[in-house]
């Protein structure tokens, strides 16, 4: 008999692992529509009511908004510093060059318990209270680390000799690097954008060390969970899902509409 | 032509340039001139330190030491972008990201030129690219990269242009034809052109001055027929074209002429075309230059014998018929005989006699090492 394990089994398992990928996400975004009461765990029919009046309930929103702030300035700080740091690490010697390499893979390597731990202790050394700032802080240094080695990948895969050119071309060095180099790392620093930002938004260890009374929405959720997630927070959940595929979609529509376009010339 | 010829070439000087790796020396005390409006050919075996000498002119690289000056300027301090120099990089180093047009425009951009996209579509034509301005270097083929490169540097008109193997991915058709548009740029422009390339048929038709560069040096400079004709070293004789060399002691010279005792034959060269007149010296000849005899010639003041031997190969390239004499005791000789129908007896296994001009002859400075052919 010809038993086929690619056949049957393979699919099978991929079956299997999407249901049970996409299962918790279909429970949030079918609940987002309940008609709820009090608690959001047993259905009582379908409604709009979520969608339309997502900020009736205020503290979601508040949270919803504290955590877009805090994931967007961390996002822009790091991915600034981030970019220029990984640039010097391939292209230029300096001293402690390698020193630097192995400190920035030590946020990747420590437990988030540790390191919110460790930087509320700093916060309370410095004097400073908790709140927006300390947790951008916390996110800014964290998310750095994501943001250099996907960045650095980009800058290895970058000819120096397209930079030479650009020099022999006419260009001074600050012409080079906005003409050549960073459109060229581009794709690279987006990439390692959308990453800080994902880890940020959806952090909820170092913030929780770190933010005092701001709530930010993983923390709403997770408070709220004890009592019953509104159904406003499966609303919030949903759209940033809807958005986060929307995008995906988006860029490789784009790119295979480009590609086709390219292939008729 | 519509493109804005500029204010022509500069001269270019290079004084005890050196470059040391770490480790390394790739250049070595190299002094040259190329005056305004010339086309330099440098000529070198892989690894001798050409791109090196270009990047250094191009401020791509610093000097360990030693000038460099364009138009009678010292441009050490000056930055790459600085120079009036342009360079058509050996792997082309075509912005990915940008068009083909935009590319070539590059340049005119930065300076602010006007009629940037006019100046580039027209630099495109002569490189027989126009049609493929709208697409992205990664859709072309390796010449024709190699072709947009040359249309980016050559539509600057830079005071220097430096070409580093231009040509090298283009088959023979658009080689030559790339060639002539080249020399004629050139020259009608009267840009000065630092032209490095491999192929010693190409630095002899276009350069008005050829260099042979080994290990960081310049072994010898001057016009491309005379260098042929007169090699003084051993590595031109072999690198520019083929040669036949013979080393002995010096046997007899007067004031017109030295000759060698070659393992029992006495070979002769005019002592002024002569590197070394005493001691064991080299003395060489041109295969053309070299004819073969099915009976011995007579032995005069004016010509060189040697033979019998064999013919052990024969290859036909077109034009002229090359040979290979395998002489007892002396070795293989090449002869090349101009394929005009009048050859003596030519089968393989024939036997001959070699004979050559006396004024024909060239002596080296130095004695052949075995590895110049390498
Ligand atoms: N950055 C570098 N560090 C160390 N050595 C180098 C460096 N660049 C070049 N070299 C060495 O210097 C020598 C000259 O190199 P160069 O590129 O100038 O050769 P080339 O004459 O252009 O050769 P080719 O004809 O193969 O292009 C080589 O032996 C090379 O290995
Ligand atoms: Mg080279």
């Amino acid at each position: 008999m010809k038993f086929s394990l690619g056949k049957y089994l393979l699919p099978t398992y991929v079956f299997l692992t999407f249901l049970f990928l996409g299962i918790p996400i279909a429970y949030t975004f079918v609940f987002s529509f309940n008609d709820s009461i009090k608690s959001n765990i047993i259905w009582r029919g379908f409604t709009f009511d979520n969608w339309l009046n997502v900020c009736n309930q205020q503290d979601v929103c508040d949270a919803f908004a504290n955590s877009l702030i805090i994931a967007v300035s961390a996002t822009l700080i790091a991915t600034v510093l981030g970019t220029m740091i990984a640039i010097a690490l391939v292209r230029y010697k300096f001293k402690f060059r390698s020193a630097t390499n192995l400190l920035l893979f030590l946020p990747l390597a420590t437990p988030e318990v540790v390191m919110g731990a460790g930087l509320a202790a700093q916060f309370l050394d410095f004097g400073w209270p908790k709140g927006m700032l300390t947790v951008i802080i916390a996110h800014t240094m964290f998310t750095l680390s994501f943001v250099v080695v996907t960045v650095k990948a980009r800058v290895a895969t970058l000819d120096p000799a397209l930079e030479e050119a650009g020099r022999d071309l006419y260009a001074n060095p600050a012409q080079v690097f906005m003409k050549i180099t960073f459109p060229l790392l581009l794709p690279g620093i987006l990439a390692a954008a959308m990453l800080a930002f994902a880890l940020s938004f959806d952090d909820f260890i170092i913030t929780q060390f770190n933010s005092g009374s701001i709530d930010t929405f993983p923390k709403f959720v997770y408070t709220a969970a004890a009592r019953g997630i509104p159904p406003e927070a499966n609303v919030i959940g949903s759209m940033v899902f809807i958005v986060a595929i929307a995008i995906v979609v988006t860029v490789q529509v784009r790119s295979s509409i480009k590609q086709r376009k390219l292939a008729k010339k | 032509m519509s493109i804005d010829f500029g204010a022509g070439g500069k001269d270019l000087e290079l004084v005890g340039l050196r470059k040391e790796f770490p480790g390394f020396v790739a250049v070595e005390n190299l002094d040259l001139k190329v005056p305004a409006g010339q086309f330099f050919a440098l000529l070198g075996p892989s690894g001798c330190g050409k791109t090196t000498t270009l990047r250094m002119i191009a401020g791509l690289e610093n000097p360990t030491s030693g000038k460099i000056l364009i138009g009678g300027k010292d441009v050490i301090d000056l930055k790459p972008h600085e120079r009036p120099v342009n360079t058509v990089f050996q792997n082309y180093a075509l912005f990915p990201h940008m068009s083909v047009i935009e590319n070539v425009a590059f340049g005119l951009r930065q300076r602010k030129v006007d009629d940037p996209m006019v100046k580039a579509q027209a630099a495109l034509d002569m490189v027989e690219l126009g049609h493929m301005a709208e697409r992205r270097p990664a859709q072309l083929s390796g010449g024709q990269q190699q072709r947009v490169a040359l249309a980016r540097a050559l539509v600057n008109r830079p005071a220097l242009l430096l070409l580093d193997e231009p040509l090298g991915a283009l088959d023979l058709k658009l080689r030559r034809q790339m060639q002539i548009e080249l020399k004629y740029i050139q020259m009608e422009v009267g840009l000065t052109f630092l032209h490095v390339t491999h192929d010693q048929e190409e630095a002899m038709d276009m350069a008005d001055i050829v260099a042979v560069m080994n290990k960081g040096q310049i072994e010898q400079m001057g016009a491309p027929e005379k260098l042929y004709d007169r090699p003084k070293t051993a590595f031109v004789a072999k690198f520019l074209g083929q040669s036949n060399i013979f080393v002995g002691e010096v046997s007899e010279t007067n004031s017109e002429a030295v000759s060698i005792n070659f393992k029992g034959n006495k070979i002769t060269a005019p002592v002024a075309r002569s590197e070394k007149t005493t001691g064991k010296i080299a003395i060489g000849v041109r295969p053309e230059k070299t004819q073969f005899h099915a009976t011995k010639p007579e032995a005069t003041s004016t010509n060189n014998v040697l033979g019998p031997g064999e013919i052990t190969d024969i290859r036909f390239t077109g034009v002229s018929n090359q040979y290979l004499i395998d002489i007892p005791e002396i070795g293989e000789i090449i002869v090349f005989a101009q394929n005009v129908g009048k050859s003596p007896v030519v089968e393989l296994g024939a036997q001959v006699w070699v004979s050559w001009q006396v004024e024909h002859s060239f002596g080296l400075a130095d004695l052949p090492t075995g590895k110049e052919d390498a």
